[in-house]
């Protein structure tokens, strides 16, 4: 619970055909570790972006590892499109399982709460449903009116993965006001996550400090990873390097650039940090 | 000359469609959106009118969610957010609106980033205004290829659908009933015939095609000022691009 071990021992616990859970750029995305992980060639990851993903999904995607990608968008931001996804969408490289953001959301807060689904408004008349067979309409059990409403399955990862500027030696991680962070890990079997540094006193010490933490109990392996969400940004630690994602963005559309990109990306991590 | 810019233009008429909202959400890269925002939030605080709140969505100074990526759809659900902005790869005659690509899905050829909160919000925020600064025949098109969101749902609790659709050129009305959008005003230096040979596909429109309102001068004003001033830190490439068009134009 909350071990604190290597950045190759916890980049293992991904394992071929597994179930992982990402976060949003804006959430800190695991970049290190995604290295680390890359290095070991998990095949046919089925990859959930909580709600969306960006250059860790287009890498995953390049580097032939996904098998199912369930996304509300994949985008570069300011970059452009995510230059792997788009190919491998044309090519029909892996399954593609479009989603709508808070219908993700739902999906892992009924996981959150061990319930086989969640409702949600909107979706219906959307072309989703024509692909998202696991996503069903019902009439609403409560209303005498005709009342129709989608429902979601719970999405439970067996491994989430994310990066986070501190956890404490007792495994107590600090996440903020990024709750989806929160969701994410009591809906996987187990979690991940790559810390800026570890602190000696407990973050649960007081009222303030305990309000934004993951506490340890659904924390599975913790890794040390200096600014390891690079080139992406971490909240309240440090801003997206804009000309890195541009370049990563340039190279990568094309196979041969995307491989030399990653043929340099683990030294490079190991050079920002 | 007309003394304001088509982005100034654009960005007045946005304050505009706005206005009466108290909370309007915008995307981390919707500059022009967040700048109509802005606007109708300093000239309501002048004219002592209605607070207007607005949520940077991904800013970490302009939004005061405390619950995650979820609170934006849960506040929308509860009805807490009046006016939202979508656009589209692909918007058609019935508003659908296309975010995911070209061709057959799912192999499409031009693949976008993906639906985003679309299939959501064009349903459940009160005030969703389609905003494409691009105004041609390969964005507005007779039908779309991929339907993110639909323009009308019939049957439905919250059918949801656009207030209007503005784009560099024009803005439109949206009739839900009628399933169609007719043409509101032209912008300055276009004509109603320059919008019928750019749009893909059938809308209604007046005999006489007026042009779009031009802003005040009070409008530019604070725009050009304040406004100019609050994009700088959330937008600044945006804030310079118009800073530098107002020095062309001098």
């Amino acid at each position: 619970m909350g071990e604190i071990v290597s950045l190759e021992e916890l980049a293992a616990e991904v394992q071929p055909g597994c179930k992982l859970g990402v976060p949003a750029d804006y959430c800190g995305v695991a970049m290190s570790a995604t290295a680390a992980i890359i290095a070991n060639r998990p095949k046919n990851l089925h990859v959930v972006c909580v709600p969306v993903t960006g250059m860790q999904g287009d890498m995953l995607i390049g580097e032939g590892l996904v098998g199912t990608l369930e996304t509300s968008a994949v985008t570069l931001g300011e970059a452009g499109g995510a230059p792997r996804f788009q190919d491998a969408v044309r090519k029909g490289s892996f399954k593609l399982m479009d989603a709508t953001c808070p219908a993700v959301h739902s999906g892992l807060i009924a996981g959150q709460k061990g319930v086989p689904f969640l409702p949600i408004r909107g979706i219906i008349g959307s072309d989703l449903l024509k692909t998202r067979t696991d996503w069903k309409t019902i009439q609403n059990p409560f209303s005498d009116e005709e009342d129709p409403i989608i429902v979601v399955p719970a999405i439970q990862p067996d491994v989430s993965i994310f990066h986070a500027p501190e956890a404490d030696r007792f495994g107590n991680v600090r996440i903020g006001r990024r709750r989806e962070l929160l969701t994410m890990a009591q809906a996987s079997k187990a979690t991940i996550v790559t810390v800026e540094r570890i602190s000696e006193e407990s973050l649960l010490k007081t009222e303030d400090s305990a309000a934004g933490v993951l506490p340890a109990l659904y924390v599975t392996k913790i890794a040390v990873a200096p600014r390891g969400a690079w080139p992406l940004p971490l909240w309240g630690e440090y801003g997206v390097d804009t000309a890195e994602v541009a370049r990563y963005a340039a190279m990568a559309r094309t196979p041969e650039g995307f491989a030399a990109y990653m043929d340099g990306f683990a030294r490079r991590l190991r050079e920002a940090a | 000359m007309p003394g304001y810019s088509n982005r100034e233009l654009i960005i007045a008429t946005i304050a505009d469609l706005l206005d009466g909202i108290r909370h309007v959400a915008v995307g981390a890269s919707s500059p022009m959106p967040a700048a109509g925002a802005m606007l109708l939030r300093a000239r309501n605080e002048i004219a002592k009118r209605e607070r207007v709140r607005i949520s940077i969505l991904g800013s970490e100074e302009h939004n005061f969610f405390t619950n995650g990526g979820v609170e934006l759809f849960d506040c929308t659900a509860q009805g807490r957010v009046d006016a939202f902005f979508l656009g589209g790869g692909q918007i058609d005659g019935e508003a659908n609106i296309n975010l995911v690509g070209t061709g057959d899905y799912p192999q499409t050829e031009v693949r976008w980033p993906g639906c985003f909160g679309s299939a959501f919000m064009y349903y459940l925020v009160p005030r969703v205004i389609l905003f494409r600064e691009e105004h041609s025949p390969r964005v507005f098109v007779p039908k779309v290829d991929y339907i993110s969101a639909p323009g009308v749902s019939d049957g439905i609790v919250r059918p949801g659908g656009p207030h209007a659709l503005l784009t560099g050129m024009a803005l439109f009305d949206f009739d839900k009933q009628k399933k169609r959008f007719s043409l509101r005003s032209v912008h300055h230096g276009y004509t109603a015939a320059d919008v019928r040979a750019a749009t893909g596909f059938d809308y209604d429109a007046p005999e006489i095609v007026p042009e779009t309102k031009a802003p005040s001068a009070e409008n530019l004003s604070i725009l050009r000022g304040r406004v100019t001033e609050e994009l700088s830190e959330s937008y600044p490439a945006f804030a310079d691009m118009l800073r530098g068009e107002r020095r062309e134009a001098a």
